[in-house]
C-alpha cells in the first residue's frame, strides 16, 4: 500500500466554475491582468497507507460530488488549452480545516479511529490559466488575490514544465531547550537591543526593572532553592514581556500624564486615564443607579467581558475588542481570529458557558479605490477590505452567531493599519448548578485544563507585536488562522459543561496564550504549576517558551475541581473536544512552569502583575488653526444630495451586509436593512433574547473620527451621542429615568490611537496626540455622567502606525462606543423607513451652524471649523420625551441624523417602500446648505400618524419641528423660502446610494434595484 | 448528553405525554440552527429534543423513539468538502454496530415506518448528498446536488416561494405562498440531466419554487438567489415524508422577523403575531398528531373486537 497519494477533483465539462471565473474577473479588475479562462481544481494529498481501492472509494464516494466532479488519482496534470498554473498550499502548521474534514470522512469510510489531531490530509487549490502569463504576473495573482505569503506556499509556472506540488513536512524532534539570558552587566543600549531583538516590546525602564528583580538577593535565594539559574530563562522573559505588554497591561492608560492646554494655559496632572475618566466615572454612574433602585450593574472591568442583569434569571454579557495589527498583515486571518477571539470573551466570563446572541463589527479602512504606490509590506486597502469582510463572514456565519449590524469608515490614514473592531453580546443564566455564574473562584489544588485546539508556532508574540508600530519586517509567526468549527465544538462543550456544574471557572486563551490565561487566573488562587510537556502540539519542534506564549486559536483554559475531572473528560470525549490536564493552581505566590520535571520558569506573582514601572507621559493641547470655507450656494441641491448618497462614507454597504448572516437564531427584529425593498438602512439592531418573552436588546455603534481633526473632545462626545441616539431612534429608553425600571445599558469604549508617546526624533507631535487622547477621555466622562450610562468593559490599542520606506502612516485618533440597551418589548421597536402616506414628518432636535468636518464639506475638499458639539442636557431631555412618545405609540418611524445631515436622512427614509415626502424647511435664519447638510448631533427625522399629531406636538413642544408629510408618489421634494431646492424620485436616489463605490467594488449587480418581495 | 433546550426544559422519553408529537433535533459539529428549530416545534405544540449527533451515532438516543427527525442548518464540519458532505458520509459509512449497521439503515427503517424527516439549509444539503432527496430510484443514491450559488457568494436575503400544487407532502398542506429568508452560499440545485428533471417534475417533488412579483417561478437574481435548476428551493421524496429546503422557515416564527414587519403591522394592526414559517411546523405536528389519534383509535377498535 502506497502511503502518499494525490487526489484531484475537477469540474465536469459544462459545470459552472464560479471560483475560476472570480479569479479571472478579479485579476482583470484589480490587477489589470488578462488570464483568459481560469479553471479551478481541488487537490488533496493523503499521507496515509491506502490500497488502490480504498483510495478510489475515498475520492469518488467521500470527496467528489458525483454530479459535479471528475476525479484524477496520483497525477498532477493540467487540462488541454491551459498554459500556466498557480498552486496554493499551506505552510507547515497552518490550520487546514478542509484537510481535517477530509480526514474525518476517511475515518468514517474506513471505520477506523483515525486521529484527527494529527494531519494526514493536506488540502490545496490548483488554478489553471488559459493565457501564458510571465511568472511575475502569476506571482502577483497568487500573492495578491489567492493567498498570503505568510501562511500560504505558492507555486506558479508553465503547465508544460510540469506542475510543482508542495506538501508541508513536519519539523524535527521535540526541542526541550530552555536558554538562559544573561542580564547582569548589560548596558542600557544592550538591554534595549535585547528587547528589540526578541520582540519583548519593553522600554528601558521596564528592562531595568526586570534586571533588578533577578539581581535582588531574595530572588536569587529563591531561585537557587528551586533549582533555577541565577539569570532569567527565555521563558521567564517571554512571560514578563507578554504580561507587561501594552496589549495586556494598558500601561499608557495607567500612566501619569502631565497635561497642558496652550490656549487657556491650564496645566494638570492626570493620575491614570483609566482610573480618572473610565473607572471612576462608572463608579459614579453606579452610585446614581443604585440610589434609584437600579442595581443591574453586576460586573465591570474585572473579567473578559462586562455583565449586566436582564432579569432575575439572566445576565447580558458584552465585549468589543480590536484586532488591528494582524488584520494589517493578513486581513482574512486577522479578522476571523478577531471575531472568534472576541467571542471567547463573553463565553469565558465568570464560570463560562454564556450563549452567544450576536456579533457586531466596525471597520476602518483606507480608500479602497487608492491607485498610488504602496509602501513595502503594505497591503492595498481594497485587499484589506475584502479579506476582513471574508473573515467576518466565516467567523460569524460558521459559528452560528448573527452579525446584526456594524459600520465601515473610510479615511486614507487607515491605509497603513486598518481598525477592525469586533463585538459580541451573550446571555448567561444568573446561576450554574447553584453558583453565581459571573464569579471566578479558584482554590489551590484545582486542575488547569486546556480545551480546544492544539498549539503550534502560530500567533507567537501577538500581544507584544500589537504593542509596537507595524513595519515591513512583521513576523510571520504573529499570524494566526482561526477555525470556526473547532471553536464551535468547544463552545457547544462549554455550554453543557457549565450547565452541568463541571466548571469552577474558565478563561480565554488569547493574547499571550497560556502565559497570560494561566498567569491571570493564578492571580486568583495565588499561584500555579504548569507542566508544559503535557500540552498537545500541532507538530513537534516547539520550545517550552513557545508552547507557553503561543496564541494558537480556539483554546480555553478551564479550572476544574479534581473530583469533577472524570465527568468532564468523558463529556469532552463524547463531544470530540480535546481536553488536557496541564497542571494545578497553588497558593504559594509563584507561577511555576516545568517541562518534563525540569524548571522552565518560576516568577513571583506580585512582581509579574504589579512590578511594571509606571510611565509618566507628556500631553500638550494646541487648538488647530481652522476656518470655515466659502462654498458658493447651489441653485438646486438635488445633485449634491445624489453625490453625497453615492459617496464612500455614506453609500450602501448592502454587498457586505448580505454576506453576513444577520438572522441565524431567528431573533433579529431590527436588521441592518429593512422595509419592503430590504434597502432601508437602520440605526441600531434589535435582537430578542429568546422565544418565550419579548424582551430584547438594542445594539449601536458611535464612531466619528474625522471630527477629531477639529477637536478630539467634540469627536468623542459626538461619537457617544451618536451611539445613544441610534438606540433612542429604534425605540430604546435612557436608563435610570424612573426608580427600579431595570433598563440596563452596557457600553464598551475602544480607543485606537497612533503612537502618542512624545519623542523629539521619532514622534515629534506625540504630545499633541496624547492631548487628543486626554480630551477624548474627558468627553467620555462627561457623557457617561450626563446620560447616566455606564461603561462595562473596553480596550485600548495604542500604536496604530505603519512605518516603511521612511514613511509613517498613522491612524487618526479614533474611539468607538459600542452600546447595548435593554428593550422591554421588541414589538415596540421603531424602524427608520416611512410607513404610510400622509404621516407627518418632523425634525426632532436643533440644527446649528455646524458643517465642520461634515460630508458636505468633504465633498468640496474642505474641513471647516465649526465641529458639531453635543449639548448633553438638551439631548437627554429630547431622548426622554421620545421614549415617552413611543410608550404612547405616537411614532411611526424614526431615523437619526448623521453623515450628510437632514437631506441624506430624508432620502434614506424613503428607501423602504418607495414613499416620497413633501418637505418645507422652516425659516430659521440658517443658510440653506446648513439646514440640509449640517451634522449637528442629537437629531432625528420622525413620522407621526395624522391622528396622533396633536398628542405628539403637545408632548414634544418646541423640540419637534414640523417639516411636511409623507406622500404616496415616491417623490422627495424639499422647498425652502418658496423655492423647490430638492426634487428627486426616491428610486433614483436609492440607485445613487446602492450604486456607490462599496457595492460596485464588491461586485453587486449594479443595475439591480429590485424588491425582494412582491408586496409592492 | 441530550442537550437542554433554550428553556432548559428537556424531557426524557418516559416523561413525554402520551400521544405528544416528538421531534428530534440534531446538533453538534457546526450545526447552528437547532435552537430556533426546536422553538418552532414547541410553538407548534410538539415536544422538541435537541440531541448531539454523537448521542445518536453512539446509540444513547434512538431516532425510533421520535416521530420526526430534523437536520437543522449551519455548517456541519465547516462545509469543508462541500456543504453537508461529511455529515452525509458519516450517516452512510460509519458503522454503529458490529453487524455493520449504519445510521442510514436506521433512517431507511424510520421512513419505512411512516415517520418524517426534515432538513433545512445545511440539513437539506445533507439529505441531498445522502440521496434521501429526491430519491427517485428509491435506493438512496445521490441524484442531484446543491452547490455554490451562481452569484458566487453567500447571501442573507428574503425570498418568496410558491408551493407546487402537485406536491404531496403534509409539511406544506394548505400553503400557497411563503416568504422566508435564505442564508447560504451553496444553495444552487443542479439536476444533471433532462430525464431526472422530468422525473422530478412529473412526481411534483420540486415542491417549492422561487417566484417573482407575478407569482411565476423565476431564474432572475436576486428573486432566485442562487440560480437553482427548476427555480427550485425545496424537494420532497416520492413518499412526501422526507422534505428539505434551502430557505429558513424556522427563522420566521414571529411576524416581527420580517424585514417589513413594522409597515405591515401599521397597515394591519390586528394581523397574527405568528410568522409564516411556523405553518410548516404546525402542519407536520397536526398531521402526526392526527395519525397518532387514528392509530390509537384503530388500536382501541382492535382491542374491542
Amino acid at each position: 500500500m502506497q502511503s502518499t497519494h494525490t487526489i484531484q477533483l475537477t469540474l465536469k465539462p459544462g459545470q459552472h466554475d464560479g471560483d475560476g471565473q472570480r479569479v479571472a474577473e478579479a485579476a482583470a479588475r484589480h490587477l489589470g491582468l488578462r488570464t483568459g479562462r481560469v479553471r479551478s481544481a481541488a487537490l488533496y494529498t493523503v499521507r496515509y497507507p491506502l490500497s488502490e481501492t480504498q483510495l478510489r472509494d475515498f475520492a469518488t464516494r467521500c470527496l467528489a460530488d458525483p454530479v459535479l466532479h471528475d476525479v484524477r488519482l496520483n497525477e498532477l496534470t493540467g487540462a488541454e488549452g491551459y498554459a500556466t498554473y498557480i498552486l496554493v498550499a499551506r505552510r507547515p502548521g497552518v490550520t487546514d480545516d478542509e484537510g481535517t474534514s477530509a480526514q474525518n470522512a476517511l475515518a468514517d469510510l474506513l471505520n477506523e479511529p483515525l486521529d484527527v489531531h494529527t494531519q494526514h490530509i493536506f488540502s490545496k487549490k490548483l488554478y489553471l490559466l488559459e493565457n501564458d502569463l510571465p511568472e511575475t504576473n502569476l506571482r502577483r495573482i497568487a500573492e495578491e488575490l489567492l493567498g498570503n505569503k505568510l501562511i500560504n506556499w505558492l507555486e506558479v509556472g508553465r503547465v508544460a514544465d510540469g506542475i510543482r506540488d508542495y506538501t508541508p513536512r513536519p519539523g524535527g524532534g521535540a526541542e526541550a531547550i530552555t536558554e538562559v539570558v544573561s542580564l547582569t552587566g548589560l548596558s542600557d543600549a544592550e538591554l534595549l537591543q535585547l528587547s528589540k531583538d526578541n520582540i519583548y516590546a519593553l522600554n528601558l525602564e521596564e528592562m531595568r526593572a526586570v534586571r533588578d528583580y533577578f539581581a535582588a538577593a531574595d530572588t536569587q535565594a529563591e531561585r537557587k532553592a528551586a533549582g533555577l539559574p541565577a539569570d532569567p530563562t527565555d521563558c521567564e522573559l517571554e512571560i514578563i514581556a507578554q504580561t507587561w505588554s501594552e496589549h495586556c497591561k494598558h500601561k499608557e492608560f495607567a500612566a501619569v500624564i502631565n497635561y497642558k492646554d496652550t490656549e487657556t494655559g491650564e496645566e494638570k496632572q492626570i493620575d491614570s486615564l483609566f482610573k480618572t475618566y473610565i473607572k471612576n466615572a462608572t463608579s459614579e454612574v453606579d452610585r446614581q443607579l443604585r440610589a434609584n433602585g437600579n442595581d443591574w450593574l453586576i460586573k465591570v472591568f474585572s473579567d473578559n467581558a462586562g455583565a449586566v442583569r436582564i432579569n432575575p434569571d439572566s445576565l447580558f454579557v458584552w465585549k468589543v475588542e480590536t484586532h488591528n495589527s494582524p488584520s494589517a498583515i493578513d486581513p482574512y486571518g486577522g479578522a476571523i481570529t478577531g471575531i472568534l477571539g472576541n467571542n471567547r470573551d463573553p463565553l469565558a466570563t465568570g464560570i463560562g458557558g454564556a450563549r452567544l446572541l450576536f456579533n457586531t463589527n466596525v471597520l476602518c479602512f483606507g480608500n479602497p479605490e487608492f491607485d498610488g504606490q504602496l509602501l513595502t509590506g503594505q497591503l492595498h486597502p481594497r485587499r484589506i477590505l475584502e479579506g476582513v469582510r471574508k473573515g467576518i463572514e466565516d467567523g460569524g456565519n460558521k459559528s452560528g452567531v448573527p452579525t446584526v449590524n456594524g459600520a465601515i469608515v473610510f479615511d486614507d490614514r487607515y491605509a497603513g493599519k486598518p481598525l477592525v473592531y469586533c463585538g459580541t453580546g451573550a446571555v448567561m443564566p444568573m446561576q450554574f448548578a447553584g453558583l453565581d455564574s459571573w464569579e471566578k473562584k479558584i482554590d489551590a489544588g484545582d486542575r488547569i485544563i486546556m480545551a480546544g485546539g492544539r498549539v503550534g508556532k502560530d500567533g507567537i508574540h501577538g500581544a507584544t507585536f500589537s504593542s509596537i508600530e507595524l513595519d515591513e519586517t512583521a513576523p510571520a509567526t504573529a499570524v494566526q488562522i482561526g477555525s470556526p468549527i473547532t471553536q464551535k465544538l468547544a463552545m457547544d462543550f462549554l455550554l453543557l459543561a457549565a450547565r452541568r456544574g463541571l466548571l469552577k471557572c474558565s478563561t480565554d486563551n488569547g493574547a499571550g496564550g497560556l502565559s497570560s490565561s494561566v498567569g491571570e487566573l493564578a492571580g486568583i488562587s495565588g499561584g500555579a504549576v504548569v507542566e508544559l510537556e503535557r500540552v498537545p502540539l500541532k507538530y513537534p519542534g516547539l520550545r517550552p517558551w513557545e508552547i507557553f506564549v503561543s496564541e494558537s486559536q480556539e483554546r480555553f483554559t478551564l479550572v476544574v475541581e479534581p473530583g469533577k475531572m472524570a465527568e468532564l473528560l468523558a463529556l469532552g470525549q463524547e463531544m470530540e473536544v480535546e481536553l488536557t490536564d496541564i497542571g494545578f493552581f497553588t497558593a504559594d505566590g509563584f507561577l511555576d512552569v516545568r517541562f518534563d520535571g525540569a524548571p522552565v520558569a518560576r516568577l513571583n506573582m506580585e512582581f509579574l502583575h504589579e512590578g511594571v514601572p509606571r510611565k509618566t507621559l507628556e500631553a500638550e493641547w494646541t487648538k488647530p488653526a481652522t476656518a470655515e470655507p466659502q462654498i458658493p450656494a447651489a441653485t438646486d441641491y438635488t445633485e449634491t444630495l445624489a453625490q453625497l448618497l453615492g459617496s464612500l462614507n455614506i453609500c450602501s454597504r448592502e454587498s457586505v451586509i448580505r454576506q453576513y448572516d444577520h438572522e441565524v437564531k431567528g431573533r433579529t427584529i431590527v436588521k441592518p436593512l429593512m422595509g419592503a425593498t430590504g434597502q432601508a438602512p437602520q440605526d441600531a439592531a434589535v435582537v430578542r433574547f429568546n422565544f418565550e418573552s419579548w424582551e430584547g436588546v438594542a445594539v449601536s455603534n458611535g464612531i466619528l473620527p474625522r471630527y477629531g481633526d477639529l477637536d478630539a473632545y467634540d469627536m468623542s462626545a459626538g461619537s457617544f451621542d451618536e451611539a445613544v441616539r441610534q438606540i433612542i431612534a429604534v425605540g430604546g429608553k435612557l436608563p435610570n429615568l424612573t426608580p427600579g425600571d431595570n433598563i440596563f445599558w452596557s457600553v464598551n469604549d475602544n480607543f485606537c490611537v497612533p503612537d502618542s508617546v512624545y519623542d523629539p526624533a521619532s514622534n515629534p507631535d506625540g504630545k499633541q496626540k496624547l492631548a487628543k487622547l486626554v480630551r477624548m477621555c474627558e468627553a467620555l466622562r462627561d457623557a457617561t455622567a450626563a446620560y447616566c450610562i455606564p461603561l462595562t468593559s473596553g480596550k485600548d490599542s495604542m500604536k496604530n502606525d505603519f512605518k516603511a520606506d521612511g514613511v509613517k502612516i498613522s491612524v487618526p485618533p479614533t474611539v468607538l462606543y459600542s452600546m447595548t440597551a435593554k428593550m422591554e418589548d421588541v414589538r415596540r421597536a421603531i424602524t427608520s423607513d416611512f410607513k404610510q402616506a400622509d404621516d407627518v414628518v418632523y425634525l426632532l432636535g436643533e440644527t446649528h451652524d455646524e458643517l465642520g468636518g461634515s460630508e458636505f464639506y468633504a465633498l468640496h475638499g474642505q474641513l471647516g471649523a465649526n465641529v458639531p458639539k453635543v449639548d448633553f442636557a438638551k439631548a437627554k431631555a429630547l431622548y426622554t420625551l421620545i421614549g415617552q412618545a413611543n410608550d404612547q405609540n405616537l411614532i411611526q418611524s424614526c431615523h437619526d441624523l448623521s453623515d450628510g445631515g437632514l437631506a441624506v436622512a430624508l432620502a434614506e427614509t424613503t428607501f423602504g417602500y418607495g414613499y416620497g415626502a413633501e418637505i418645507e424647511l422652516p425659516a430659521t435664519g440658517l443658510p440653506l446648505a446648513t439646514q440640509l447638510f449640517s451634522e449637528s448631533h442629537s437629531r432625528f427625522v420622525a413620522t407621526v400618524a395624522p391622528e396622533d399629531v396633536v398628542a405628539f406636538e403637545q408632548l414634544l413642544g418646541e423640540r419637534a419641528t414640523r417639516l411636511g408629510r409623507v406622500t404616496a408618489d415616491s417623490k422627495l421634494t424639499v422647498r425652502h423660502a418658496g423655492q423647490t431646492v430638492i426634487a428627486a424620485d426616491s428610486a433614483s436616489l436609492r440607485t445613487a446610494w446602492t450604486n456607490g463605490p462599496v457595492n460596485n467594488l464588491l461586485g453587486v449587480v449594479s443595475n439591480y434595484n429590485l424588491s425582494h418581495s412582491n408586496s409592492l | 448528553m441530550v442537550q437542554d433546550s433554550a428553556q432548559g426544559a428537556h424531557k426524557v422519553q418516559s416523561e413525554v405525554q402520551a400521544g405528544a408529537v416528538r421531534a428530534l433535533v440534531l446538533t453538534g459539529f457546526g450545526i447552528n440552527c437547532e435552537e430556533e428549530f426546536a422553538a418552532a416545534y414547541r410553538l407548534a405544540g410538539a415536544e422538541a429534543t435537541i440531541v448531539h449527533f454523537n448521542q445518536v451515532l453512539h446509540g444513547q438516543v434512538s431516532i425510533h423513539d421520535f416521530d420526526v427527525l430534523n437536520f437543522p442548518g449551519g455548517f456541519s464540519f465547516g462545509d469543508d468538502l462541500g456543504s453537508g458532505v461529511v455529515l452525509a458520509n458519516k450517516l452512510r459509512y460509519r458503522q454503529t454496530s458490529a453487524a455493520g449497521r449504519t445510521l442510514l439503515d436506521d433512517i431507511k427503517q424510520f421512513i419505512a415506518d411512516g415517520k418524517f424527516v426534515l432538513g433545512i439549509c445545511n440539513g437539506f444539503q445533507v439529505l441531498v448528498k445522502l440521496g434521501l432527496l429526491p430519491n427517485l430510484g428509491g435506493d438512496v443514491t445521490p441524484e442531484v446536488t446543491l452547490t455554490h450559488n451562481a452569484s458566487g457568494r453567500y447571501e442573507d436575503r428574503w425570498v418568496t416561494l410558491r408551493v407546487n400544487p402537485a406536491s404531496r407532502t403534509p409539511f406544506l398542506t394548505g400553503i400557497d405562498k411563503l416568504e422566508v429568508p435564505v442564508r447560504h452560499g451553496e444553495g444552487r440545485l443542479v439536476v444533471p440531466d433532462d430525464a431526472t428533471r422530468a422525473a422530478i417534475e412529473a412526481a411534483g417533488l420540486n415542491c417549492l419554487s422561487y417566484i417573482d412579483a407575478n407569482g411565476d417561478g423565476t431564474s432572475e437574481y436576486p428573486l432566485n438567489p442562487n440560480g437553482a435548476d427548476l427555480n427550485c428551493a425545496g424537494l420532497t421524496d416520492p413518499t412526501g415524508q422526507v422534505f428539505g429546503l434551502m430557505p429558513h422557515p424556522e427563522a420566521f416564527l414571529a411576524a416581527y422577523n420580517h424585514p417589513d414587519w413594522a409597515r405591515r403591522r401599521r397597515q394591519n394592526p390586528g394581523a397574527s403575531e405568528e410568522g409564516e414559517g411556523l405553518q410548516i411546523f404546525k402542519n407536520i405536528v397536526a398531521h402526526i398528531a392526527e395519525k397518532h389519534t387514528t392509530k390509537a383509535a384503530t388500536v382501541q377498535l382492535a382491542n374491542q373486537n
